[in-house]
């Protein structure tokens, strides 16, 4: 019987014979592949959990893999805060829009460092490529952002990390994969650069801007550093990922006093007297973490696939 | 519309090239689209990328916030000089070091390890699935990471509680991970692990399907186990790789990361969790001394500058491909 399992695998794969030490490496390969799963799922599968059991019930600890005493106050709790909802109307925001800037921007600039007419493109091409080495730092970046007026301002989100060098050089590359024929013949047409990149190489780099789009929008959807050194002041700009920080800088702030029960006093003040500030933490938590967990697993292919274009030299 | 097609001219009447100042204006006025689609860009990128550098001159002056550039008094590197006799300062430096040096190690060796195995896994479904669930943390902010981090490690967490069952820690007992700064650098490690090793096996994996199946079948035939030609045939099939990165890696090594150590230091923790990103932070925009927290960020960016630029000739030297 294991002659012919055996023999199953070999026919499968090139004719790697499958001896007995091989055998308890594949068993050890699985297992240990497979609890390297749970540990990188676990504390998303608890944070879950503890969300949806009820708040005060989840002080008694013991919440594993499953909920209690299911509810959904926790969250009702979480949106029903204006601040909370209102930040994740700005997180959302800030993600399409920046997005959509970045894609654009990255694709018109990277377009015209591929004309290899253009006289200014070495220059252009350098300009940028220098940026890689060097950066002004947290202090000369934040008074610059101050003496722009952009502090308390939605658009810091968007303006200062516009274009990424490293977009515009897979972007670059991609142009310069495309077949010249097409872009020769309507260029024979008569389209000017504008209209050629816009309705011709915008089209045909689709695949690679997917890419861009992607990392761009987990960018902005995970960025709290930019919301606490130059929005904080203004709750109306704040984002899902920054209040969710706050949080956790109270609690981490508590930590001395060992229980994760009176953390802070914010929970609680809406009349709805069930919910607790760990509860809160671990809603919170998912609410923030819930938009990439979802998209992810279905995007994989082009997450990966940045990853390994990035590898080939620009 | 009346733009002419200047590529196929250009390509058609090549020899002739004119030089000067004369040719550079007719051609910017004919490239005028091309001009409009990137010089804005390159204003921007001058004023967000270029204009800080100067403020790098803020860390030789005695900065006031209040007075313009010409009044500041110039006091040359005294910043610098207090830097490094700074106890805190040489701290956060060793910090810095330490926390960046586990990251390398650690962070090459589990990504190379999990690519071998996931290499060996034969099941296409399954090895989907890992690495799916393994590039997963990859994605989620630090906050998030962070967060779930200190729900593990926390008194009631999941750690405290298998210690527990094993009979490692008494009830009562549990240990509080964060508060103990000893073990700073190993939760950092840790959850930087944890966050993205499966990320990193993708370039491994990439390069193991460059290696040519003969060289197994031969390995095979001289009779070498799964575990040999793990050894013997793919690491050094992907060697090449593995040094490109760790050439490149050399130049962050000033690089130690900002949001895990800002996110789950704490008072308790701060003698080990401190970096010199967290220093700039907490002088420059906490405490307002400007010139001392540039004066460091400048070293920093500085000795990264150099390591980043002898990092990329060393690789192009020994025939790699450069990064950039």
């Amino acid at each position: 019987m294991s002659q012919s399992a055996a023999k199953a695998v070999s026919s499968k794969k090139s004719r790697i014979r499958s001896s007995n030490g091989d055998r308890i490496f594949d068993i050890c390969n699985y297992i240990f592949l497979t609890l390297l799963m749970v540990v990188t799922l676990y504390p998303f599968l608890n944070t879950a959990a503890v969300s949806l059991n009820n708040a005060t019930d989840s002080i008694k600890g013991g919440i594993y893999l499953l909920p209690r005493i299911w509810t959904l106050d926790n969250y009702a709790y979480v949106l029903k805060e204006s601040t909370i909802f209102h930040a994740t109307l700005i997180s959302i925001l800030r993600t399409v829009i920046g997005t959509i800037a970045t894609v654009f921007c990255s694709a018109m600039v990277a377009y015209t460092i591929t004309r290899q007419e253009y006289v200014l493109r070495k220059f252009v091409t350098i300009a940028f490529i220098l940026t890689m080495y060097f950066n002004g730092g947290l202090i000369p970046n934040f008074l610059l952002i101050r003496d722009l007026g952009l502090i308390n301002n939605f658009w810091v989100y968007i303006f200062p990390g516009l274009i990424g060098v490293f977009n515009l050089i897979i972007i670059r590359s991609f142009i310069e994969g495309l077949p010249e024929s097409i872009l020769e013949s309507a260029r024979i047409d008569g389209a000017g650069d504008f209209k050629m990149f816009y309705s011709i190489v915008l089209p045909l780099c689709v695949p690679v801007l997917a890419t861009v789009a992607l990392f761009s929008a987990v960018y902005q959807w995970n960025q709290w550093f930019d919301v606490f050194l130059y929005n904080s002041s203004n709750i109306d700009l704040s984002t899902l990922q920054y209040e969710l920080q706050k949080i956790l800088q109270n609690s981490n702030a508590s930590l001395t006093t060992k229980s994760a029960g009176d953390a802070f006093a914010n929970a609680g003040n809406s009349g709805a007297n069930t919910v607790t500030p760990f509860a809160v933490r671990a809603t919170m938590t998912i609410v923030a973490s819930l938009p990439i967990i979802m998209v992810y697993p279905f995007l994989q292919k082009y997450f990966v696939k940045g990853m390994t274009v990035g590898g080939v030299k620009g | 519309m009346d733009s002419k097609p200047t590529m196929s001219t250009s390509s058609l009447v090549l020899p002739k090239k004119p030089k000067g100042l004369k040719y550079f204006g007719i051609k910017l006025i004919e490239q005028r689209v091309l001009v409009l689609m990137s010089v804005p860009f390159l204003v921007w990128l001058f004023i967000f990328k270029y204009m800080p550098l100067w403020g790098w001159t803020i860390a030789f002056q005695d900065y006031k916030p209040a007075k313009s550039f010409g009044e500041q008094k110039w006091i040359g590197f005294d910043h610098f000089q207090f830097l490094f006799q700074d106890e805190r300062f040489i701290r956060v430096l060793r910090n810095t070091l330490a926390m960046s040096g586990i990251n390398l190690v650690l962070g090459f060796v589990t990504a190379i390890t999990l690519a071998l195995l996931l290499n060996e896994v034969r099941k296409v479904a399954f090895k989907r699935i890992v690495q799916t669930v393994s590039y997963l943390p990859h994605f989620i902010s630090w906050v998030v990471a962070a967060s779930i981090v200190q729900t593990t490690l926390s008194p009631d967490g999941i750690i405290n509680q298998i210690l527990l069952w094993t009979g490692f820690v008494e009830k009562g007992e549990e240990i509080l991970f964060l508060g103990i700064p000893e073990y700073f650098w190993g939760i950092f490690g840790a959850s930087s692990v944890w966050k993205d090793v499966g990320w990193n096996t993708i370039v491994y994996l990439a390069a193991m399907t460059m290696i040519d199946p003969a060289q197994y079948e031969a390995a095979e035939m001289d009779g070498a186990g799964r575990i040999k030609r793990m050894w013997y045939v793919t690491l050094p099939g992907i060697k090449p790789v593995i040094i490109v990165l760790l050439i490149m890696n050399i130049g962050y090594l000033l690089e130690s990361g900002f949001e895990p150590q800002y996110l789950l230091g704490n008072g308790m923790n701060v003698d080990f969790s401190e970096n010199l990103d967290i220093f700039v932070l907490k002088y420059g925009i906490a405490q307002g001394n400007y010139s001392l927290s540039i004066a460091a960020g400048m070293f920093k960016t500085i000795i990264s500058f150099i390591l980043l630029f002898a990092a990329n000739n060393l690789a192009k030297r020994m025939g790699e491909s450069r990064l950039f």
